[in-house]
């Protein structure tokens, strides 16, 4: 099961160390991670995704709010949350599968960013399981590289749920 | 000290003020090139008699020293070394204090600012390195931030579960003068984090443990370093007299209850007493306190109290549900909590007499037919357990500090001491803590008798502090129980791994141990015998004159009771008459 940690620090020197520090001290592995600046002068988010159950997840927020940098801690995997993350591909492309490529950018609302005589780079951004869509599709063009922000989430202010509301 | 203008001070005075405004009256360390601003400055405040520092022979020994300067009094040890190579040398000793939670501030020297990042002469980042082992850490980059980075360190190092602080300093820092420069207070800092150093007590959670703990038929209380390290000594003994709970404590937690008490079953654990462990596992109420469940106490987890309530009272939250889930965990620091709940008891309990008496009955049963064995062998040789067990008939008041291995396991059963007179590194386990822990405490309490008890392994890897001790002219007395083998790893040796003592012996390079310490002008002396020994301890008793007293004790004894790894705890070798149906 993979779990969101949303991690509100004070941005100071070594603190992004500090914080993964734990992470590998205590055995843990990261699958992404994503930083940035907040709102707030001198205050950074972080946003975590790895794989645990409910007890390790426990214990690494435990371990993650001694930290004396580290203001919160959140786990937001169960949250409403708006989730998105960034993903440029490079996609080997001819002349005669421009027109194939562009259909499948079209239909998700991507962008093609940067083109050559036998490639394209495009840019897209939703949630994982877009990115992960469009990932597939794209492979019998074959793809040449890819790179991903990893996610970042924010709550949703309201609490509606829309996972739930997916499956109800 | 020496400015010329009243406001502008250099970073090194910066230091200094605050180390002696914070009561810092000891520093351990060693000089280098990049300390040496801090070293210079130093040199007046000594002069003035405001700081006394002491010079140890390799910088992992003044980590250690301090470490024990802290367990010793209610201060935080403080330790100097220099970039680079004496940077690293720290990191056992943070280490150590890590693992054992003890309030230190490591202040290490570090190249000028300029040149940090290019591989200068003695350059290593001291901070990436000990990452991981510090409670925390900063680089000081800007002068001016000196003294709130100083009054945080102390307050952090101090305050919620306490531990080392590192803070490296350029050397170009300690040289910058600052303007307008005035001491911070630790009160006017950390207004926005300390809210997660103070738990609140919930009185819900008295009252359950209230309730627990006066159902209980069969409760015990399982002690830790907390106990000690938060000063409740005193209102532990007064709940256990009052419920009549029988008490064990860690090697943490050793000397926070008089071990000649009835309801004392002295150390639990891998080598703690055969009481003490079936209690645990007898128990139908645990009460932990300041303690975190170390597989080393508990054994095999899974059945470790199997059949207890446990309620889990400590500082820190990561260690509730660490190991072991507990019916009932209260934050907050032991001392606060124990006094809220004899508040508490006053107004609402309506105490159930002998109520555990029956308990207790059981258990002056185990200790009677399973009491600690001492080996002991007439006049021929020399057994380590009846000396260590006479060195604390003969010394009830001392400092006993050990290093690691047989020696310790020994120790930890057969001596009483008086509360945080009992020096040990315990969770690390490091060898060679015991001789700079002697030093550590023998320079906070100078007229108190400090007792280094340590084994032909251990001692070798301090072996140099014999300097220090000359040089101070230190009234320790060091009690090397010499078997001639590393004697823990010669009996795991034994016991898992067929007789094959890879590495275990040490007779071939070994010192006269004697010698050595009069090559070092200090009094040396080598013991064949019960009687020479015991005549020798009276003689120089009461005298605070160094002394080494090299044992030859018997070889092959081995440390008994013992929880093979990965079994239970009432599953021990090395008891005699066991009596399969004796526990029911």
């Amino acid at each position: 099961m993979k779990k969101t940690l949303s991690i509100t620090v004070y941005n100071e020197s070594g603190v992004l160390t500090r914080v993964s520090t734990v992470f590998s001290s205590r055995g843990f592995n990261i699958e992404s991670i994503a930083v940035g600046l907040t709102g707030n002068i001198g205050i950074s988010k972080i946003i975590i995704v790895l794989p645990g159950d409910q007890q390790t997840i426990e214990q690494i927020t435990k371990q993650l709010k001694k930290l004396i940098q580290v203001i919160e801690v959140k786990d937001i995997t169960t949250r409403p949350c708006v989730e998105r993350e960034l993903m440029l591909i490079k996609v080997k492309s001819s002349i005669s599968t421009r027109s194939l490529i562009l259909e499948i950018v079209e239909i998700f609302r991507s962008k093609v960013v940067d083109i050559s005589e036998y490639s394209m780079t495009i840019e897209v951004t939703g949630d994982p399981g877009k990115i992960l869509t469009i990932q597939e599709l794209f492979k019998p063009f074959s793809i040449l590289e890819v790179v991903r922000t990893g996610k970042i989430s924010i709550e949703r202010e309201l609490g509606i749920n829309t996972e739930f509301l997916k499956n109800s | 000290m020496k400015n010329k203008k009243n406001s502008v001070r250099t970073g090194a005075y910066i230091l200094m003020d605050h180390l002696v405004q914070n009561g810092v009256q000891h520093i351990f360390g060693y000089p280098g090139g990049a300390i040496l601003p801090l070293y210079d400055e130093l040199y007046h405040w000594e002069k003035d008699g405001l700081i006394k520092h002491i010079l140890v022979r390799h910088e992992q020994s003044a980590a250690h020293a301090a470490d024990a300067y802290a367990r010793s009094t209610n201060k935080v040890g403080v330790c100097f070394a220099t970039s680079g190579p004496g940077a690293t040398n720290l990191v056992t000793g943070i280490a150590n204090a890590r693992m054992d939670s003890i309030p230190l501030i490591v202040i290490t020297g570090q190249v000028g600012r300029s040149f940090i990042g290019t591989d200068a002469f003695q350059e290593t980042d001291i901070f990436g390195i000990t990452l991981p082992i510090v409670k925390h850490s900063y680089t000081v980059r800007d002068t001016n931030l000196l003294p709130h980075i100083l009054a945080e360190a102390f307050f952090l190092a101090q305050n919620g579960r306490p531990g080392p602080v590192l803070i490296d300093i350029p050397k170009d820092v300690g040289l910058e003068e600052v303007f307008s420069y005035s001491y911070v207070k630790r009160k006017e800092l950390f207004k926005k984090t300390s809210y997660r150093l103070n738990h609140e007590l919930k009185k819900r959670a008295i009252k359950e443990m209230i309730t627990s703990i006066t159902q209980a038929y069969q409760p015990l209380f399982y002690i830790g370093g907390g106990v000690l390290r938060s000063n409740s000594i005193k209102i532990l003994r007064q709940i256990a007299k009052c419920f009549q709970i029988p008490v064990t404590t860690t090697l943490m937690g050793k000397s926070s209850y008089n071990e000649k008490d009835h309801l004392a079953l002295g150390m639990l654990g891998m080598h703690g007493t055969a009481y003490a462990n079936f209690a645990v596992s007898e128990c139908d109420l645990l009460v932990a306190c300041g303690t975190r469940f170390d597989d080393r106490v508990t054994g095999k987890l899974e059945e470790f109290a199997s059949d207890a309530e446990v309620i889990h009272i400590d500082i820190d939250p990561a260690e509730i549900s660490k190991n072991r889930y507990p019916q009932l965990a209260i934050l907050g620091d032991t001392r606060k909590v124990f006094l809220h709940f004899l508040k508490a008891i006053k107004s609402t309990v309506a105490l159930e007499q002998n109520q555990t008496t029956s308990w207790l009955k059981r258990i002056t049963k185990w200790k009677k037919v399973y009491p600690l064995l001492t080996q002991s062998y007439q006049s021929s040789s020399l057994s380590p357990q009846e000396t260590i067990f006479l060195l604390g008939k003969m010394y009830p008041n001392a400092f006993f500090t050990t290093d690691v291995g047989q020696h310790q396991m020994w120790s930890a059963q057969l001596l009483n001491c008086e509360p945080k007179k009992w020096i040990s590194s315990s969770g690390l386990g490091t060898m060679g803590f015991g001789l700079p822990a002697a030093i550590g405490a023998k320079v906070a309490h100078p007229l108190q008798d400090v007792i280094c008890i340590s084994g032909d392994s251990s001692f070798q890897m301090s072996i140099q502090e014999l300097g220090t001790i000359s040089q101070y002219q230190l009234g320790i007395k060091i009690i090397i129980i010499n078997n001639g083998w590393q004697g823990m790893v010669r009996q795991w040796q034994e016991s898992f791994y067929g007789n094959r003592f890879s590495n275990s012996y040490m007779k071939n390079g070994m010192p006269n141990f004697s010698a050595v310490a009069q090559a070092y002008h200090l009094n040396g002396f080598e013991i064949e015998t019960l009687n020479s020994f015991r005549s020798l301890m009276e003689k120089i008793q009461g005298t605070n004159q160094p002394y080494l007293i090299d044992v030859n004790v018997i070889e092959k004894e081995n440390c008994y009771p013992m929880v093979t790894p990965g079994r239970s705890n009432s599953q021990m070798i090395g008891l005699e008459n066991l009596e399969e149906n004796f526990l029911n």
